[in-house]
């Protein structure tokens, strides 16, 4: 029997569908589940207070205070230095050798998994330098882990920037740096933004690299050189460890909110950055 | 102009702290793991079966064998179900509920944290493993579709952007000879993307060996080398993550020398899919 072409092609568009819908379907899932089974559990004493047997009851506050550090930190080091690349990489230079090398390194770190980088930052940061296990150590090597796609963002942002706004700024004799940070870096602003924004959301989810360079200490954080535990890595040692299942579920719920609070940020940025540009 | 030439030096300096970066972690892994490797022979080291870190005895077959099932069942799973979405997304969906939903969504998929997909895998996926189809639960086949829904974005969104890439004149040309909307995207379209679609594989491939703790959360962690889908298994990541932090000596050594096996698998995977993609712009510039 043959099966005539409008027929397979309904066939493969409803399985494309089925595909596509089942994605979806697992995404709800998850958000929903965590959520349904962690929120029940959230109270302002568990934003508010310490853990106490070792997470069994209590809250997560030094785990909040220790992410925000540990992030914050990392961000505030690689926005910087990718944003420069970025900048160098699109106004400064011309296509060669080095621009691919500079390139390539980016394409590299892109691809290397987190547990290498906890590898590295722990025998690079926290023996070699002597940080220890810490809120610096864990910083640093995030600030690495998220290096490229701060850049990429930023070049893509600046990029898109139109060439006539560049020409304007040098006919009204603006030196290149005035017209870098004047006139190319505020359009590209929000694309820029949307690049952080994600970093931040990337490194409030990673465990395996900080596990190895910022510790999993159950104190308040009080210097940049103590032991920090993250909300992940908090979550990930209440499951693993049996300690405590709703406690678990509802760090789960946090973290889970505050992903979907940056992708919304980082959407609603890049709306912004597209309607500006185009 | 002397302070724009600072400002020049100042941000090369800073563009070249990438490099700097991988260069250095490159150097201190491998100072730290190769000699060991060495030592023992890298042969032996990558060959044999027996991991009695207390005896000295050093062999990671079982978990490099590991890495690749559970790498090779994410990828069924990620193919099947990542290439569908970049295909629908770019082909048969209206764009605007393409990028105002579906998008999106494969986006956010990417934004939740590894530890919450192990997470629901432990507490879901594994007892309906366990129930339904035997064995421990914590397995293959678990880790396998936890690792293949969490790569899936990467897969997405770059096949989607080969699809893209695609000539309109293409489709057209296609549509005017008469062939359906499938036929044109089975025989022009996804012919014309394929090695954007190959790259997208091999990145991908390249995070789910990388991924580590929603791994060890779904995988069991055995020392044996894993015989069916069913059974439970230590990947590369694991065995790193699991005891690099009471290792001393020679094992953390070894664990060092588990993370520079790694470290090449990785770099051949990214080596292959720049060149693939390469070779792509270079086809697309003629």
């Amino acid at each position: 029997m043959i099966i005539r072409p409008v027929t397979t092609h309904r066939i493969a568009v409803a399985a494309l569908w089925t595909v596509t819908v089942l994605t979806i379907a697992v995404l709800l899932f998850i958000i929903a589940f965590i959520l349904a089974q962690g929120a029940p559990h959230l109270s302002v004493e568990f934003f508010t207070s310490s853990p106490r047997s070792m997470g069994r009851e209590g809250g997560v506050l030094p785990m909040i205070v220790g992410t925000l550090f540990v992030t914050g930190l990392a961000v505030a080091i690689a926005a910087p230095v990718g944003i420069g690349t970025a900048v160098y990489l699109t106004e400064y230079t011309r296509e060669s050798r080095l621009t691919a090398l500079i390139r390539f390194g980016a394409d590299c770190l892109a691809g290397i998994p987190s547990i290498i980088f906890g590898l590295f930052g722990s025998v690079f940061f926290v023996i070699t330098l002597g940080m220890g296990l810490s809120v610096l150590s864990g910083a640093l090597t995030l600030a690495i882990m998220v290096l490229p796609t701060i850049i990429r963002t930023s070049e893509e942002a600046i990029r898109a920037v139109p060439r006539v706004y560049r020409d304007v700024s040098y006919g009204l004799g603006g030196t290149r740096w005035q017209m870098v940070t004047r006139v190319v870096l505020r359009s590209a602003l929000p694309g820029i933004a949307t690049g952080v924004v994600l970093s931040i959301g990337r490194s409030i989810s990673e465990t395996a690299a900080l596990m190895l360079t910022a510790g999993s200490a159950l104190g308040m954080p009080r210097s940049l050189l103590d032991s920090a535990r993250t909300l992940s890595v908090h979550f990930y040692i209440l499951s693993r460890e049996g300690l405590s299942m709703p406690k678990a579920y509802a760090s789960a719920s946090v973290l889970i909110v505050a992903v979907l609070l940056i992708n919304l940020l980082a959407y609603w940025s890049m709306r912004r950055f597209v309607a500006k540009v185009t | 102009m002397k302070l724009d030439k600072f400002i020049r030096v100042v941000l090369l300096l800073v563009a070249l702290s990438g490099v700097s970066g991988l260069a250095l972690m490159t150097a201190f892994i491998f100072k730290e793991g190769l000699p060991l490797m060495v030592r023992l022979g890298v042969a032996d080291f990558i060959f044999s079966s027996q991991w009695y870190p207390s005896e000295g005895q050093f062999g990671i077959a079982p978990m490099i064998v590991g890495s690749l099932a559970v790498t090779a069942g994410a990828m069924v799973i990620s193919l099947v179900f990542g290439l569908g979405c970049a295909i629908l997304l770019t082909q048969f969906c209206p764009p605007r509920l393409a990028t105002g939903v579906i998008k999106p969504c494969i986006e956010l998929l990417a934004g939740i944290p590894s530890v919450v997909y192990g997470f629901v895998g432990v507490t879901i996926l594994v007892p309906f493993i366990r129930d339904y189809l035997g064995g421990p639960g914590l397995s293959v086949l678990a880790s396998s579709i936890v690792l293949g829904v969490m790569v899936l974005p990467t897969v997405t969104s770059i096949s989607a952007d080969a699809l893209r890439a695609v000539p309109r004149s293409y489709r057209e040309g296609s549509i005017a000879l008469g062939a359906t909307e499938w036929q044109t995207t089975h025989m022009v379209m996804l012919k014309a993307a394929m090695s954007g679609i190959v790259a997208a594989v091999i990145l991908g491939m390249g995070r789910a060996v990388g991924e580590t703790m929603a791994v060890i959360m779904v995988a069991g962690n055995p020392l044996a080398m894993p015989d069916s889908l069913l059974s439970p298994v230590r990947t590369l990541t694991s065995n790193i993550a699991l005891e690099m932090s009471y290792a001393a000596g020679d094992h953390r050594k070894a664990l060092f020398a588990t993370g520079v096996t790694l470290f090449v698998i990785i770099m051949i995977l990214n080596t292959i899919a720049l060149a693939v993609s390469r070779r792509r712009a270079r086809r697309a510039g003629l």
